[in-house]
Order: C-alpha cells, then structure tokens, then sequence
C-alpha cells in the first residue's frame, strides 16, 4: 500500500513536471512591457523580432494594478522588461523579485525630463512645446520622488525617447536585429514627428481662453505643458486616492469663476463624480480621454499614436463650439 | 461661525445631496443598528456589511457601475448569506458565530475576485468605500425609498422585536411572530447595508448602523431613548464628516465614520449612564 502511494505521488510530480517543461524553441526576443502604451512602442520597434506581452492591458490602471501569477510566470521567462518608471508602477520592484527576473530592465523613460506633481488648482498652461524646455525649472532628479508626475508619455517629445531608448535595449539584448530595429525605429519617430505637429497646430486653432478643460485625474500634466492646455483635476496625479469635499468644491468653484467649458471622462476612472460635477457646473461633458492605457482593439485608441488622435480630436470638437 | 458651517452647504449642490444622502441613513439605520446591538448581534451586522460584496460585484460584472443591478445583487447576497448561515447553525454542528463566519470570508474574498476580473482595482475601492460625493438622483432616490420602506417597517414589528431582544422564549410561547420577526429584521438589516452602501461603500456602511448605536447605550435606558439618541448621533455624525472633508481636505465617508468613532469615545468617557467618568464622582451615601 505504501509502495502505491509512493508511486502515485511520484508519478503526479512527473505529469506537472513534464508538463511544465515543454520548451518554448522560438528564436523571438520575449519582451514584457509594463503597460499597454510601452507594449504598443515596442510592437512597433522589435516588429517581427519581438514577442511582446503586455502585463496592464486595455482599459487597466497601473496605477492599483495587482500582478497575478500568470503575470510572474510570463515575466521570469522573458528576456528584457520594459517599464515607465518615474513612480508609475509603484508593485514593479516586487514583481521582478518575486518572479525571478533574470533579463534586463529597461526604464523607458530615462532621460526624460521629469516635472512635478501639479496641485489642483495654481498651474500654468506654457505654450513651451518641448517639455525638456519647460522641465528644466524643476529640480528632480529623482526619479523615485513621490511628487513626480510619471505620465511623461503625454508629450509625444519624451514619447520620442522612450522610442529611442526601447530602440537601444532591442539593440542590445539581439544585436542581429540592429539594422531592422533602427529602421522600425526610424519610421515610427517620423511618425510621432509628424503627430507631434498635428496635435500642435490642432490646439493652438483653438482660442486661448477655451483651452482649459477638467478630467478625473492629473495625467495629462506634460500635454498641458508640452501643447498649451490647462487640466484641472479633483483626483491629483493617481487614481489611488479618494477625492474629498474641498478638492470638489475647490473644483467646482473654479469652473464657475472661470466658465471652463468641458469635463473629460477618463478610461480608467469612475464616471460618478465627474457626472456631478458638470451637473452642478452646467460644464459639457466632453467624451473620454485616454490616458494610462489604450483601448481594446477595435476601439478609438488602440495605439500610442491613435490615443492622441482620439484625445485631440475629442479636445477639440468640445472646446471649439 | 455659523458661516463655517452652513456656506459649503449653500455654495454647492454636491455638498447637499452628500448631506440628504448621509442624513437619510442617519434615520433609517441607526434604530436597526440598535437592535443589532440589544441582540447582541453587532458584529454579525459588520459579517452582512461584508457578504453583500459578491451580489454587489455580479451585479456590477453584468451592468457596470449600475444602481439598481449592485443594489439587487447586494441585497439577494445578504439574504442568502444569512438565511444560509442560519440553516447551516441549525443543521450542522457548527453555532451561528462560525457558520456566518464562514460564510461572510467566502462572500467577501468571492466579491473582491469578481470585481477584479472585470473591473481595475479603482472600481473595486469606490465599490468598497463609496462615492457619497456623487450621489445622483437615482441614488438618493434609492436611498429615501429605503429610509421610508425601513422605517414603516420597524414600526409595525416594533412590538415583537423588542420582546424577542429581552425574552425570545416568551415571544416564542405565546405568539407564532418570533420567527418572521428575526426574518423582517434580517431582511430589513440587509436593506440599510444596501443603502448605505451607495453612499458609503461596503466596508463603513456598518459602521453608520452601528457606532450610532453603540453610542446611544451611554445615553439611554429604553428602546425608544436609544433610538432617538442614535439618529441624533447620526445626524451630528453626518454633518461634522462633511464638514470636516471639505475644510481639513479629507476624504468623505470615512471622515464621517470617524466622527461617529469620535462621539462614541467621548460618550464612553462622560456618558450619563455609565460613563467612565461617573465611576470617579463620589455618590451621596444614603443615611438613615
């Protein structure tokens, strides 16, 4: 009897065992990216060279984002780890430990020049289109600061460095791939140039004093400086905190002092409070913005560029009537 | 002064509605809370808060932040974890405490999962703590319809209830009312942690049902004192959260519970009846 109970533990260990261990023979770089913006940049760097799984998906916030165990197993496989950085994925540095993470990690936005967390009501909205211009002011230079707005992906400038810095790490964990890296790369600047433009030229048609809008929370605090618009947010920079009576009020009072035009629902947040707000304030609810992850596949913002194509058109055609 | 306390109120239609919300809880779960707390059934009370959770989260899966799909759903999950932990305390050799125990983790872990899967872990904090900033019509209207419904309710087994609180045997000798008596209050428990959970989330719609009450024993003697020192608690409690979030910048609801955490303590200390602070006073010695 003891010898079969032996045996059938022995044999389940050698089932789960088996199994698990099913080599995976592809020649592709596994690249995982932190959130659904990263995945889409390093798609279209790494193109067919790179297998990209993406851990906050469509419509997540990373902000409260719990990793599962399926989340540790794809990254303890993966070659290279791309993350934001700049405080944004506050469960990173326990992910990498607990998974055993042995390839490199590469915070995307390295040398990109940091701003500070905005307060609620006293900003300014800069016509500086570079937001390194604009950031210099600012004395961070640590990137683990609390107060530091992380959403630096807003200005397609930094968006630029980012592209530039996944380019590098492709480079450097599959340098076989360097010449089609650099192309891929190549192209998409150009694109984001080009965009970078459009959405320029697409604010400043606007009059100045309609561009001031209010959505749910901080994260558009670069495309504020880098193109000329002023946000208002009751929530500060991350979802995780609760808004209290005086950050609404404070809000609210605001829009009627300043007959702000619009209210911009966000894809990560609740619609309740906003629905409040633009009810007491009469202030039109605009649409919904993108701002820390893209949409699903078929909806209007399923890639970097396609989200600021959504959010700029959606700007616009609220605050120019 | 008075310019503190009535301008946020004045100034904006949200400060209003949060407070018309709060205040109709205030008179609709505290007299349940009373009972809870006279039947020594307080933390089972806290138990329901939680097992709403899983209804709340389905109704949320199949209709989004939807009021009357998270309101049906908590309230046929509370129904069907207490009847449930009832039968099983009736028919195995567990007692209520564990079998509700059970019962309530197995509901609230279920919630947080169902919650997870298809929304972010935002729509699960609002879900647990409420948005009684955002109370839109449909809201306070569920609410006052549940104050009302709650109230009438309490009324008309008024009599039963409190005779199944002091002698449960007696009421069950004499008259058939004991058990739907405890079914009515179950139901009607349920009904005000659905209510105060629109406003105050899951976590601290226990705590507007219950900290009025608990407060009130060091005020009161009989049922009806109690109850009337609880909805006064309340209402104060309502007020002073509001205020304290929209002038110390803090958030709403807990701000609320906390002031309720606040009169609680105070009243243990130099509450009439049975203050700590009486224990120090000397009494006048009767003489002959």
């Amino acid at each position: 009897m003891r010898y079969r109970v032996y045996a059938s533990i022995g044999l389940a260990l050698g089932i789960l065992l088996g199994a698990s261990g099913a080599g995976h023979a592809s020649d592709k770089v596994k690249a995982v990216a932190s959130f659904s913006v990263l995945g889409d940049m390093v798609k279209n760097v790494g193109g067919d060279r790179v297998e990209v799984t993406t851990l906050v998906g469509p419509n997540g916030d990373a902000h409260v984002f719990s990793p599962t165990p399926a989340d540790a197993a794809s990254l303890a496989s993966a070659d290279i780890f791309f993350v934001n950085g700049l405080g944004f994925e506050g469960w990173m540095e326990r992910l990498e430990n607990a998974s055993g993470f042995k390839g490199t990690l590469v915070v995307a936005s390295g040398g990109v020049m940091p701003i500070a967390m905005r307060e609620a009501e006293g900003h300014h909205g800069d016509d500086a289109k570079d937001g390194a211009e604009q950031a210099e002011a600012d004395d961070h230079d640590s990137y683990a600061d609390e107060a530091t707005d992380p959403h630096a992906w807003q200005n397609l400038f930094n968006g630029k460095i980012y592209v530039t810095n996944i380019r590098d790490a492709l480079i450097a964990t599959d340098p076989d791939g360097k010449a089609v890296y650099e192309a891929n790369a190549d192209k998409y600047l150009a694109a984001i140039d080009t965009e970078d433009k459009a959405v320029s030229a697409a604010i400043a048609k606007l009059p100045p004093e309609r561009r001031r809008i209010i959505t749910s929370h901080d994260a558009f605090g670069y495309f504020a400086n880098a193109y000329g618009l002023e946000i208002i947010a009751p929530e500060g920079v991350s979802t995780e905190s609760e808004a209290s009576a005086q950050d609404v009020a404070k809000i609210i009072r605001q829009i009627r002092k300043e007959h702000i035009p619009a209210v911009f629902l966000e894809n990560v947040t609740d619609r309740r409070l906003l629905d409040q707000i633009a009810a007491e304030t009469g202030a039109k609810i605009g649409g919904v913005l993108y701002s820390d992850a893209l949409s699903e596949a078929d909806g209007p913002a399923p890639t970097y560029l396609d989200m600021f194509r959504h959010n700029v058109g959606t700007l616009t055609a609220a605050l120019a009537s | 002064m008075i310019d503190t306390l009535v301008q946020p109120f004045v100034e904006f239609a949200f400060m209003r509605r949060a407070l018309v919300g709060c205040l109709a809880i205030s008179l609709t779960a505290p007299p349940v809370g009373v009972f809870l707390v006279l039947r020594r059934m307080s933390l089972m009370g806290d138990a329901m808060g939680h097992a709403i959770l899983p209804g709340a989260a389905i109704g949320y899966l199949l209709a989004g932040l939807s009021l009357a799909a998270m309101s049906l759903g908590g309230f046929a999950a509370g129904l069907a974890v207490a009847l449930a932990a009832g039968l099983v305390a009736r028919s195995t050799v567990l007692r209520e405490d564990a079998s509700l125990a059970g019962f309530y983790l197995v509901s609230l872990a279920l919630g947080v999962m169902l919650v997870s899967v298809r929304g972010s872990n935002v729509d699960l904090l609002h879900v647990l703590f409420g948005t009684v900033l955002a109370l839109n019509d449909a809201a306070l209207l569920l609410i006052a319809t549940i104050a009302t419904v709650s109230l009438a309710t309490l009324a008309v087994i008024y009599r039963p209830l409190v005779l199944e609180c002091f002698d449960p045997q007696f009421l069950r000798s004499v008259s058939p009312l004991s058990s739907p008596t405890h079914l009515v209050f179950l139901v009607l428990v349920v009904l005000n942690l659905v209510a105060g959970f629109q406003a105050l989330g899951t976590l601290m719609a226990v705590g507007i049902m219950l900290l009025p009450a608990i407060t009130a024993r060091f005020w009161a003697e009989d049922v009806s004192g109690m109850i009337g020192v609880a909805v006064g608690c309340a209402f104060a409690a309502s007020l002073t959260g509001l205020l304290l979030s929209y002038h110390a910048n803090v958030p709403a609801g807990p701000a609320v519970i906390l002031s309720c955490g606040v009169f609680y303590l105070v009243s243990m200390l130099v509450g009439v009846r049975g203050g700590l602070i009486w224990g120090f006073v000397p009494r006048k010695h009767l003489e002959a």
